[in-house]
């Protein structure tokens, strides 16, 4: 990194012309903005955020908002609760990972333990096209194909239930699960491994009571990252799960995610500036919120699982 | 290895000379102990191996499902006409090809050039300093922000505060801070892989911190540079969600040409449109653009697996 050339001033001084000088500041000086732009995005998010919320929550009670048991902004008598649409996102996300966590931690092992160079330079690369699908393109197999399977399956099911958003959107995370959770059992190191086989231990104890234990952590943040991608996302959910506010478990009944519902509200033509307009901007900053307390949980496992082996 | 498992140990039989001494003897003991402790363990790979064709058998139905639907949609017509919400087995998707190759084109211009110096600003400048620190966590952050957020930023910030209404350019810029994190990190880890010995001796030539990175660093890192950009970019194509907070259009019958001003849709707009809808009619029709965007997406996917490969190959510092 930057760390050698503290002195390459001396260099210059003496080897380039005085022009330079003027040209490497100012090149030093659009460098520094680029790298500004990332932080103004942030605190613009922040700012937009909260520049409405706060007239929102004006007008209704903090507390109001979060304990509340009913989510209708848009119809007569209005409830603003955020509870329904924290239980849907949460519903979606935990179903989503109730799939993608066995079967993606399975191929992990898999590919890290098991399989052949060869295996693994074939699989990656088509793990990562799954990666490379956009959300919209789920929610349409969500509709077209997953719906009517779901609903042979469960014939009481809705036509749009959460069942679907969670099997798509399990998909959709596995990618992400694979390939975090491979970096980090590979990262385990070669060390360990021997001595558990020196000691007579079979493939199987090595990776279920040494290689596994020893890179939990890692693997834990590898989950709380990709369920943090399913209560992000979008598209798929609000195009498979329908769009009705419940306070439910019932994964065959349709729910309605904090995504989902500022899409709702953004495809209307509900004036900007009324109070129902600026629910998106309160559902946006719980969302925002709630995605970036689990990042930076993610992110405190990971640093302290490198400190351990580095 | 397993053999071992099969052979008797000394193990088996705890001897009071050797103590117990941790988990890892006690593991290998049971081992040892249990003649079916093979059968577990080949049984235990076989069903790692059962969940990885799961995810390939998901992939792959998944594709097949949506090619055989959606390609008898997709012609040159079918590229060429505009989408019509009437007779959806007649219309087309050029307004929002076009719309989607705008977008990308302004994304590209904006997300390129502010990314890669701000990577370049935080591996060759930027000092190691509590502000580096902090801009590194913030981008880090920044990644993992759903994009909607990012769709009611540019809401507040493009739309309404700078005037720019749905246009092109206010979808473009949003979608700039949405894959603007992405294309920072991979840029920093393609930079990161330049050995310090290049840095070194062409200061010892006598050149400048801008010459080096001009000159040295940027060339040798391009290949790798160029796969994060090329990823980040089929990122923001199959982007739908940001442009629906902005409140693109998710139809439009003419392709924008005031970028500043007109309405636009993209691809992945018109999907959410058709998908939306309950006739089979423009389900087929969105399976053909899903066809279109895919065959798109995946063939800059590859790309950049190819760059990466031959990166890989052709450099040994």
């Amino acid at each position: 990194m930057a760390s050698l050339p503290s002195s390459p001033t001396t260099a210059k001084g003496t080897l380039s012309p005085g022009g330079f000088r003027w040209l490497e500041a100012a090149i030093h000086g659009l460098l520094v903005a680029c790298a500004v732009v990332s932080v103004i995005t942030t605190i613009g998010i922040v700012l937009v955020l909260l520049s409405q919320s706060i007239p929102f929550f004006r007008q209704v009670a903090p507390l109001e908002f979060l304990t509340g048991t009913k989510w209708a902004p848009l119809f007569e008598p209005q409830h603003f609760g955020i509870l329904p649409l924290f239980c849907g996102t949460f519903l979606v996300a935990g179903g989503a990972a109730m799939f993608a966590i066995p079967l993606g931690l399975g191929t992990a092992i898999y590919l890290s333990e098991y399989a052949a160079p060869a295996t693994r330079d074939i699989v990656k690369p088509l793990l990562e096209i799954l990666a490379g699908i956009p959300s919209v393109v789920f929610g349409y197999v969500a509709v077209v194909f997953v719906s009517p399977l779901v609903r042979q399956v469960f014939p009481q099911a809705d036509l749009f239930n959460a069942l679907n958003a969670c099997i798509v959107v399990g998909i959709m995370i596995l990618p992400m699960i694979i390939s975090l959770s491979e970096d980090v059992l590979r990262s385990v190191p070669r060390s360990l491994r021997e001595g558990a086989y020196a000691l007579g231990a079979t493939k199987l104890d090595v990776t279920l009571r040494v290689i596994v234990p020893a890179a939990l952590s890692g693997i834990m943040a590898s989950f709380i990252l990709a369920i943090t991608r399913a209560v992000g996302e979008t598209m798929a959910v609000s195009l498979a799960a329908g769009a009705e506010a419940k306070l439910t478990l019932n994964p065959l009944t349709s729910v309605q995610t904090m995504t989902a519902y500022i899409v709702e509200v953004s495809q209307g033509d509900i004036p900007a500036g009324s109070l129902e307009h600026r629910t998106i901007f309160a559902v946006g900053l719980s969302l925002f919120v709630s995605t970036l307390l689990l990042n930076v949980c993610a992110q405190w496992i990971l640093s302290r699982m490198r400190e351990k082996y580095e | 290895m397993s053999l071992v498992g099969n052979t008797p140990s000394p193990l088996n039989t705890p001897s009071p000379l050797v103590p117990a001494a941790g988990s890892q003897q006690l593991l290998a003991r049971q081992a040892a102990g249990r003649p079916w402790a093979k059968l577990a363990s080949r049984l235990f790979s076989l069903l790692c191996l059962l969940c990885m064709w799961t995810c390939l058998a998901a992939l792959f139905l998944l594709l097949w499902q949506i090619f055989s639907y959606g390609w008898a949609r997709v012609s040159l017509d079918f590229l060429t006409k505009s989408p019509s919400q009437i007779y959806p087995e007649k219309g087309g998707i050029v307004s929002s090809l076009v719309g989607s190759i705008y977008l990308i084109g302004l994304t590209a211009l904006f997300s390129v050039p502010i990314g890669v110096g701000s990577a370049v600003y935080l591996e060759e400048y930027a000092p190691a300093s509590r502000w580096r620190t902090l801009v590194q966590l913030n981008i880090a952050n920044l990644a993992g922000v759903p994009s909607i957020v990012y769709g009611i930023l540019g809401l507040g910030l493009f739309v309404r505060t700078m005037g720019l209404n749905r246009s092109v350019m206010a979808g473009a810029l949003t979608l700039t801070l949405v894959i603007l994190p992405i294309v920072i990190l991979s840029a920093q880890e393609a930079l990161r892989a330049v050995p310090s010995t290049i840095r070194q001796a062409s200061y010892a030539l006598g050149a400048t911190r801008w010459q080096t990175v001009w000159y040295q660093i940027l060339p040798a890192s391009l290949p790798g540079i160029l796969t994060g950009v090329i990823l980040a970019l089929s990122r923001a194509l199959g982007e739908a969600a940001p442009l629906v907070a902005i409140g693109a259009a998710t139809y439009v019958r003419k392709a924008p040409k005031n970028l500043w001003a007109d309405d636009f849709s993209a691809l992945p707009l018109q999907i959410y449109n058709w998908t939306d809808q309950s006739q089979e009619a423009f389900h087929e029709a969105a399976a053909g653009a899903i066809v279109v965007l895919l065959t798109v997406l995946i063939g800059m996917n590859a790309l950049a697996i190819m760059l990466r490969y031959r990166f890989a190959k052709r450099v040994q510092w």
